[in-house]
C-alpha cells in the first residue's frame, strides 16, 4: 500500500483539479441568469461532508445525493436519474 | 495481461472496440441483456436482439480471439409494462439452451417501481428454476441506494437461492459493505462520469478485500470506455498492488464466478 506521500505525489494535481473545477461550477451558476433548482441543493448539502473527520466522505456524499423516500409506485413517472433526490424539490421549490 | 470483461454492451460498440480489447489482453467477454439506448416496441425487437446476443455477437468477437458470452432478461428500463414484459419473457426458453447463455441478467430495477419488482421476482424464479445464475443491475445515481436495498429485501425471499450464484453489480461506496454483508459478489463498474471511478474501486478492493469482487467496463451505447478493465488494472499497479493481487481481481474472480455455469470454458 502505498504512503500518503507516494498517494499525493501520485494523485494530488488531479484532485486539485477537481476542486477548482467545482469551484468554477458553483461560481458560473452564481453568474448566469435564471434560477436554481434542487440539483444544486444536492450539491451543496455535500460539500460540508468533505471537511467531517470521518473514514466515509464518499459514501456519506453518496448518501446525500439518495432518494431516502419508502414508497414504492406502481409505474415510473419517468425513466432516468438526474442525480439527486426529488424530495428536495419540496425543500427548494421553483418560484 | 490477460483479462476477462465480465460486463459490457458490444451490441453497441464498433468492431475497432473488439479489437482494442484484444489487443488489451481481453480473453473473454460477457454481455448481459439490456437497454440499447431506446425503449424496442415490440417482443420482436427483442427477439432479434437474443438472436444478436446468441448468435452475431460471439462470431464478431471470435475475430479477435475473443470468446462472447450472454446473459438473457427482459431489462428493468423496459419491463415496468408488466405485460409486454412477460411477453418478452416468454421468448426467453428458446434461447437459454443456447451453447454461449451463462443465465439470467442483467435483472434488476431502474426507478423501483412495483412493476418492476414483480418482473424482477418472475427473473429470479426462472433462474432458480432452471439453476442458473443471476447478474443484477442496481438502479443509478439517487435511485441506487433504494434499489439496492429493494432488491436484497426481495432476494431473502427466495429461501432456495444460493447467493454464490448471485452476482449484484454497479456497486458504490454506499451500497458496497450491504451486497457483500448478505453474501452476494458484487460488480464495479468504471465510468467516466458515473459509478466508480479506477481510484474508487480500487478503495473498495482495498478496504473490503478483492474474495467476492470483479470489475467491468459495462461499455455501452452511452458515455463509457471499453477499456476501462485494464486501465483501472494499470491504476492498481500504480498504487503498488502486485501482478499476482491484479490479475486475480481481472480474471481469476470473474473466472471463479462465471465457472458456475456448466458452458462457461476458459
Amino acid at each position: 500500500m502505498p504512503s500518503k506521500q507516494q498517494l499525493l505525489d501520485l494523485q494530488f494535481i488531479n484532485a486539485r483539479h477537481k476542486l477548482i473545477e467545482l469551484a468554477a461550477f458553483l461560481d458560473r451558476m452564481d453568474r448566469h441568469p435564471g434560477e436554481e433548482d434542487y440539483r444544486l441543493l444536492a450539491l451543496r448539502n455535500a460539500l460540508p461532508l468533505l471537511l467531517e473527520d470521518r473514514p466515509d466522505k464518499a459514501r456519506a456524499v453518496l448518501e446525500s445525493f439518495s432518494d431516502t423516500s419508502t414508497d414504492l409506485p406502481q409505474t415510473a413517472p419517468f425513466q432516468g436519474a438526474t442525480g439527486a433526490p426529488l424530495s428536495l424539490i419540496t425543500a427548494h421549490p421553483a418560484p | 495481461m490477460k483479462y476477462i470483461e465480465p460486463h459490457a454492451h458490444m451490441v453497441s460498440r464498433t468492431t475497432d472496440d473488439y479489437e482494442k480489447l484484444a489487443l488489451a489482453g481481453c480473453e473473454i467477454l460477457c454481455e448481459p441483456a439490456f437497454w440499447a439506448g431506446f425503449d424496442r416496441s415490440s417482443a420482436d425487437g427483442f427477439y432479434d436482439y437474443f438472436r444478436q446476443l446468441t448468435e452475431y455477437e460471439p462470431k464478431r468477437a471470435a475475430r479477435f480471439g475473443i470468446r462472447h458470452y450472454s446473459w438473457l432478461c427482459i431489462n428493468p428500463k423496459e419491463a415496468d409494462d408488466p405485460g409486454f414484459a412477460r411477453e418478452v419473457m416468454g421468448l426467453l426458453p428458446q434461447f437459454l439452451d443456447q451453447p454461449t447463455v451463462l443465465g439470467i441478467g442483467e435483472i434488476g430495477l431502474n426507478k423501483n417501481t412495483r412493476n418492476e419488482l414483480a418482473i424482477f421476482e418472475e427473473h429470479v424464479q426462472l433462474a432458480l428454476d432452471r439453476d442458473l445464475p443471476i447478474l443484477i443491475h442496481t438502479p443509478h445515481l439517487e435511485d441506487k441506494l433504494k434499489g439496492t436495498r429493494l432488491i436484497l429485501d426481495s432476494l431473502a425471499g427466495f429461501s432456495k437461492l444460493d447467493r454464490g450464484k448471485v452476482i449484484i453489480d454497479h456497486v458504490e461506496e454506499h451500497t458496497i459493505s450491504h451486497v457483500l454483508d448478505a453474501g452476494y459478489w458484487a460488480g464495479m463498474t468504471l465510468y467516466p462520469e458515473s459509478k466508480c471511478s479506477p481510484n474508487r474501486a480500487i478503495d473498495m478492493l482495498e478496504i473490503y478485500g478483492s474474495e467476492r469482487l470483479w470489475m467491468n467496463s459495462a461499455c455501452d451505447w452511452g458515455i463509457s470506455d471499453p477499456l476501462a478493465v485494464p486501465k483501472c488494472a494499470l491504476e492498481m499497479k500504480r498504487r503498488l498492488h502486485t501482478a499476482a493481487d491484479i490479475h486475480q481481481v481481472i480474471y481469476e474472480n470473474p473466472k471463479k464466478f462465471l465457472s458456475q455455469s456448466p458452458k462457461f470454458m476458459i
